[in-house]
């Protein structure tokens, strides 16, 4: 007779616990625990407080919450244009020329449809891609092409692949392999199957994607803006340089709109794709 | 017609799908391949197209060598072989239409296919197929509108609408209820018989197998153990290749079946297909 038949039920269900999740022995688990929490409590006590230099900032503050309350679009209003202009042609003309790079790459990047050492290229392709940061992708352009939006165009290209790129290979890699098996065994080449059985399947997701990295680009012309790379992200630099808040003001309302109207107009195209 | 000689499949993890199956299917034949789960039944048949790499042995269709054809060779025999899947395996956001001329994609050149431009002549075929299969009313709809049973007809079509040689049919009624199995058997039984087409039906249901097959041929753990016509299925057989089980029981209610096929009572066909 076995060890558990000799007890009750009642008993074995009083004795039951949840297997720990993770750390099997209970003393690493505690000792864990609270090295971590010592860690924590003389981390945060490292970190110098100024206070007088917090309280001279929150009078900054309140000056900009000020200029933002009291938005001036009329004085910089030119400035303003052409920085917007130029910031929503460098958004589109980089997410159009990022999503041309970005699908045959996340196509290869896709473990289920390409050869292993095309597969090994795209990946390495979209690491480099998401291993830096827009800012600093910027600051390199800015240093190669100069100031102006040109860097940003280049700069948010860049970044668009690796976005683009890895979430569109994740995505063909989680398609229904039965509908690709399906079209490959009519005679359908390689072509043939990535059109029939792969694309209808990942085209809603690569719409949605897009528009969303649309809206991730215009934020970032912004930022990028004011490391050099143009845009209206210059701008604001500008204007928060001459401590003319009410224009900063201005500025950062017109992203704000711009980012809630393509934010609503997306979710409505992605609505209308599935 | 088909013919393997010594076909092995003894896939990466050691697991021996297929060992020796010397097998011959005659013009017009429709053969049932009957097996536990795992017996190498799938395998099977997606050795014949090659949609899984045999280990070794030979394939012959109609004294072509299938298992030595190149890449593009191997596109112009799938185009031949017809194929029915478990679950459709329809692209499910493409339209009736797109799903059964999908059919001759081994035909038509790349540009054609993308720009779904096929032939007259093809477009003829498919709608003539989709009033075949009863589906007349529906060739513009999205694949994902219809019913399990239509889906499968479309399946059907789709593997016609290939002009094939042979039709290799996997689980075709899996998903289906008891009645709409029935009719999916029947209509692939009488569209074999109307062109003399061979098949391969790899199923589950021995009632059905034996209801709509020309010949029984039982696999266990790779191996063929039985090979005859439906009526030579008795009690031993089924034995040997399923394992000891109350075989009586199933062959009383598939009897109280034959008696009311039309009607199709479910609950009779349930307990037949356990």
């Amino acid at each position: 007779m076995s060890a558990a038949a000799t007890l009750s039920a009642r008993e074995r269900a009083r004795a039951w616990r949840r297997p720990p999740v993770l750390i099997q022995s209970a003393a690493w688990r505690y000792t864990i625990y609270i090295g971590f929490l010592a860690y924590l409590v003389l981390a945060s006590a490292s970190v110098e407080v100024n206070i007088p230099r917090i309280m001279e900032g929150l009078d900054r503050g309140w000056r900009f919450i000020e200029g933002f309350l009291v938005p001036d679009f009329s004085s910089r209003w030119t400035d303003i244009r052409n920085g917007l202009i130029e910031s929503l042609t460098m958004t589109v003309t980089s997410t159009v020329v990022g999503i041309i790079i970005s699908v045959p790459i996340g196509i290869g990047a896709a473990r289920n449809v390409a050869p292993p050492a095309i597969y090994l290229t795209c990946r390495a392709i979209i690491a480099v891609s998401r291993s830096f940061q827009e800012v600093i992708i910027a600051i390199l352009f800015v240093a190669m092409f100069g100031f102006g939006p040109f860097a940003g165009f280049v700069t948010l290209s860049f970044a668009t692949i690796g976005f683009l790129s890895k979430l569109l290979a994740e995505d063909i890699e989680d398609i229904d392999a039965r509908q690709v098996e399906a079209v490959r065994a009519t005679g359908a080449g390689w072509w043939q199957v990535i059109n029939y059985a792969v694309q209808p399947q990942v085209m809603p997701r690569l719409i949605g994607l897009s528009l969303y990295r649309l809206d991730i680009n215009f934020r970032e012309s912004a930022v990028i803006g004011i490391v050099g790379a143009g845009g209206i992200g210059a701008t604001l630099n500008t204007a928060i340089d001459r401590y003319e808040y009410d224009s900063a003001g201005a500025i950062l309302i017109v992203i704000i709109l711009i980012v809630m109207v393509s934010e609503y107009a997306s979710s409505i195209i992605r609505k209308r794709v599935q | 017609m088909l013919r393997t000689e010594k076909l092995t499949k003894t896939y990466r993890t050691g697991d021996k799908a297929l060992a020796e199956v010397d097998l011959e299917v005659p013009a017009g034949q429709i053969l049932g391949l009957i097996g536990p789960s795992g017996a190498g039944k799938s395998t099977l048949i997606r050795c014949i197209n090659r949609l899984v790499e045999p280990t070794s042995g030979k394939i012959f269709l109609k004294d072509q060598e299938i298992t030595g054809l190149s890449r593009s060779g191997l596109k112009r025999t799938r185009r031949r072989i017809g194929m029915i899947f478990q679950e459709y395996a329809l692209v499910e956001r493409l339209s009736v239409m797109e799903n059964v001329l999908s059919g001759r994609l081994g035909y038509v050149p790349f540009w054609r296919s993308f720009t779904r431009k096929y032939p007259i002549e093809d477009i003829e075929k498919a709608f003539t197929l989709l009033d075949r299969v009863g589906l007349s009313d529906h060739a513009t709809k999205r694949a994902d509108a219809l019913s399990g049973g239509q889906r499968q007809r479309v399946g059907i079509a789709r593997a016609l609408e290939q002009d094939p040689d042979l039709l290799l049919v996997d689980e075709p009624t899996a998903s289906l209820d008891p009645k709409t199995s029935r009719r999916i058997m029947r209509l692939i039984a009488e569209i074999c018989r109307e062109r003399s087409l061979p098949a391969i039906i790899n199923i589950h249901d021995v009632v059905l197998a034996q209801g709509f097959t020309d010949r029984i041929v039982g696999l266990n753990a790779g191996r063929v153990v039985f090979d005859g016509p439906p009526d030579a299925l008795d009690t031993e057989a089924l034995t040997t290749i399923y394992g000891e089980e109350d075989w009586a029981q199933m062959r009383r209610a598939s009897d109280e079946d034959e008696d009311d096929d039309d009607q199709a009572s479910p609950d009779i066909a349930l307990v037949a297909s356990r």
